[in-house]
């Protein structure tokens, strides 16, 4: 008892001391009411930017810990995936490659799809598995999701590496359409952002989204036009296709790796972006919205 | 007034349990399609009486005090009484339904130990991990990292992944972090019961020249002995609502009484319980041998639970408290021993019996625990109050009041001729 006093005392006098040591002038008042949406929330997310740094990079470390050959696993999915769809797409089914060769076809597709797949996994799980930090620790939530897509970037980026030994191995040299990739990838990045707080802050409230999540991953692989050129659907239906957002997101991938003869259905891209675009602010509204209960729900 | 750092108005914090057969912890989609389409049809039969078996529950209620700069308040009351919703609005974690607070300063909240550690990781990367979610800057945690690493005393262990780490290691490495924290406004809660007796002589060593001013502490605990020790004012929460600010010594003594008085009730009408409830405690008998006396030191004593029903693994579980608050002794009956027996004349009784009663003499207080099919049945605090009247412990008597010990054993002396 004595002792347990004295560590506690011990403790605060080490506040004290660290405390005194930098003193400061009058703080501003922080108010704490119901239903009021601070005026801080952007300021606090840049105040935690280096926490947000730290769950991207403790998501990363951890990902590969224990494993024998590490982040090689980030290059052998998708790898493999597009080896099978390939074979099945390009050399069975025969389809049409908008002249390039089929692997950097599937490749291209390949790229934004996994990244959004595993933003999407990743992000709406994050809230659960981090239910512990939830629970105890104030800080801007947002920060939780945005962080697991980030790590789904890094995915995203090192898989990029596979892109460039394929072309380098078909001898493709990309036309000069290559350098708008990096608003495309703004746009992958949006959808996936997007549609990854639409689900995390739904799963956070209903946990069915555990499982609807895994089903919209399977489908979306075969719905969107990763293992074949979305030139093969029919024209009349192309519009409705580009309902799936991704649609576009592909789409956008492909004009500007593959270029040559590679072609923008533009109404239907410009349909996808629209929606990535909604999706995208609504997700941020949504999850501001519900994040206030949190910590009550989880 | 300007020197209130912490002004809390009229808090109040809402809370809607449901009331299902199978306590789900999470609302599923079905459930909210399946009520939404009910209620839809009851709009449409004009019979808009919600059936909904939900139930509003203020865990805070119309809550308000100030803090001003400096103070050491500790926030005291029963469990349930709103102390840890107080706490998680405070820090920002869950928002308040009603009221307002507001707060000048930085605040740091110590809710638990090693918030966000991360068992894979090593000590070095925990450390920058834990300070970032803890709100510590990169920089700040740089610069204090040497001081963080000599305070806990893992130098050695820092490339290791903490799931490697004893227990008291990962503590004391916690709890590094967390003393480094440099805020204008703490508010911990109970979870400071840390480190090994050198550990703690070497913060004494570190520390002994400090002065005890200017820092404003919120401490929330059950423990009187340390609030006592430590904080000037205490709050006293009682359902949700501010039963007395005060003094500390005036709070300690209220919250006992107020533990007293709960305890002469029947036991099946108190209502704040934990548990299955399947089968219920419905009383307690506290004696000293057939004759029922009062206990003593040194004497034989009863404790006889009577429970409403029997379950498949039943167990009968119970921690004593003194005065103070601290916990004394904990009876397991889970844990078996030879000396136990079976009693078919038992029916739905439980007895602990114990041959010498090593509690000094004074108050203590009962928490009540039953198992059964491998849950939690029913959980009752403060169960039982009595007394412990001085007697003697193998001959020897036992004085009145001996504030430097909190038990009495049994022993002998060999004394040169």
């Amino acid at each position: 008892m004595q002792r347990f006093i004295e560590a506690i005392e011990i403790i605060l006098s080490i506040y004290l001391v660290i405390s005194q040591r930098r003193q400061m002038g009058t703080p501003p008042e922080l108010i704490i009411e119901a239903g009021r949406t601070e005026k801080h929330y952007w300021k606090d997310i840049w105040r935690y930017r280096e926490l947000f740094y730290f769950l991207a990079w403790r998501d990363i470390l951890v990902r590969y810990k224990q494993t024998v050959i590490g982040i090689a696993w980030a290059l052998i999915r998708p790898f493999l995936t597009m080896v099978v769809f390939t074979v099945v797409f390009g050399n069975l089914a025969k389809l049409p490659s908008e002249g390039a060769p089929y692997p950097i076809l599937v490749f291209s597709a390949m790229l934004p799809w996994q990244f959004f797949a595993n933003s999407l996994s990743e992000a709406s799980n994050s809230l659960i598995t981090n239910a512990n930090l939830i629970s105890k620790v104030y800080f801007p939530r947002l920060v939780v999701p945005t962080s697991a897509v980030v790590v789904s970037f890094v995915d995203f980026m090192i898989s990029g590496m596979i892109l460039l030994g394929l072309m380098a191995w078909y001898d493709f040299v990309p036309s000069w359409r290559i350098v708008t990739l990096p608003g495309f990838i703004v746009i992958a990045f949006l959808a996936s952002m997007g549609s990854g707080l639409w689900l995390c802050s739904l799963n956070v409230q209903y946990r069915d989204f555990r499982y609807i999540v895994p089903f919209i991953v399977q489908f979306g692989l075969y719905i969107s036009p990763v293992g074949f050129s979305s030139s093969i659907v029919p024209e009349k239906w192309r519009l409705l296709y580009s309902m799936n957002p991704m649609v576009g997101v592909i789409d956008g991938f492909r004009w500007a790796i593959l270029g040559g003869e590679s072609q923008m259905f533009l109404p239907g891209f410009l349909l996808s972006m629209f929606l990535v675009v909604i999706i995208f602010i609504t997700g941020i509204q949504y999850f501001r919205k519900m994040e206030r209960t949190f910590a009550d729900v989880i | 007034m300007s020197d209130a750092v912490i002004r809390v108005e009229n808090l109040g914090k809402k809370y809607i349990i449901g009331h299902q057969q199978d306590a789900q912890r999470y609302i599923a989609l079905r459930d909210v399609i399946a009520n939404g389409a009910k209620g839809l049809v009851q709009r449409f039969q004009k019979s808009n009486f919600h059936n909904t078996k939900s139930e509003e529950f203020w865990a805070l209620k119309d809550v308000s005090f100030e803090i001003k700069q400096g103070e050491r308040v500790g926030i005291i009351g029963r469990n349930g009484a709103g102390k840890s919703t107080l706490l998680k609005i405070l820090s920002r974690i869950t928002e308040p339904t009603t009221g307002r607070i507001g707060i000048k300063g930085r605040v740091a909240s110590l809710l638990e130990v090693g918030t966000g550690f991360h068992p894979e990781l090593t000590g070095r990367e925990n450390i920058f991990l834990n300070g970032a979610i803890l709100g510590m800057s990169k920089a700040e945690i740089h610069r204090n990292f040497d001081e963080i690493v000599a305070f806990a005393e893992v130098e050695k262990f820092l490339d290791t992944p903490v799931k490697r780490y004893s227990s008291g290691m990962y503590v004391r490495l916690a709890f590094s972090v967390a003393a480094h924290l440099e805020p204008e406004i703490l508010i911990v809660d109970e979870v400071l019961a840390v480190g090994d007796s050198q550990f703690q002589k070497k913060c004494l060593g570190k520390m002994e020249n400090v002065a005890k001013e200017g820092r404003t502490v919120l401490f929330v605990s059950h423990n009187m002995g340390v609030i006592q020790t430590l904080c000037s004012r205490v709050i006293l929460l009682h359902a949700g609502e501010v039963l007395l600010d005060d003094f500390t010594e005036k709070g300690v003594n209220t919250y006992l009484k107020n533990m007293e008085s709960s305890a002469s009730q029947d036991l099946l009408h108190r209502k704040e319980r934990r548990g299955k409830r399947e089968i219920q405690l419905a009383k307690i008998e506290i004696s000293s041998g057939e004759d029922s006396e009062a206990l003593a030191t040194g004497r034989p004593a009863r404790f006889l639970f009577h429970v409403t029903g029997k379950l498949p693994g039943l167990a009968c579980v119970f921690t004593l408290y003194n005065q103070l608050g601290q916990p004394i002794a904990n009876f397991n009956s889970s844990i078996s021993s030879a000396h136990d027996a079976q009693n078919s004349t038992m029916e739905n009784r439980v007895l602990c019996e114990i041959d010498e009663l090593p509690l000094l003499p004074g108050q203590y207080r009962l928490n009540a625990m039953l198992m059964g099919n491998g849950e939690i049945q029913d959980h009752v605090e403060a169960a039982a109050i009595f007394d412990v009247e001085p007697g003697e412990m193998r001959g020897r008597p036992v004085m009145n009041e001996n504030s430097y010990s909190t038990v009495c054993i049994g022993h002998r002396w060999v004394m040169p001729v």
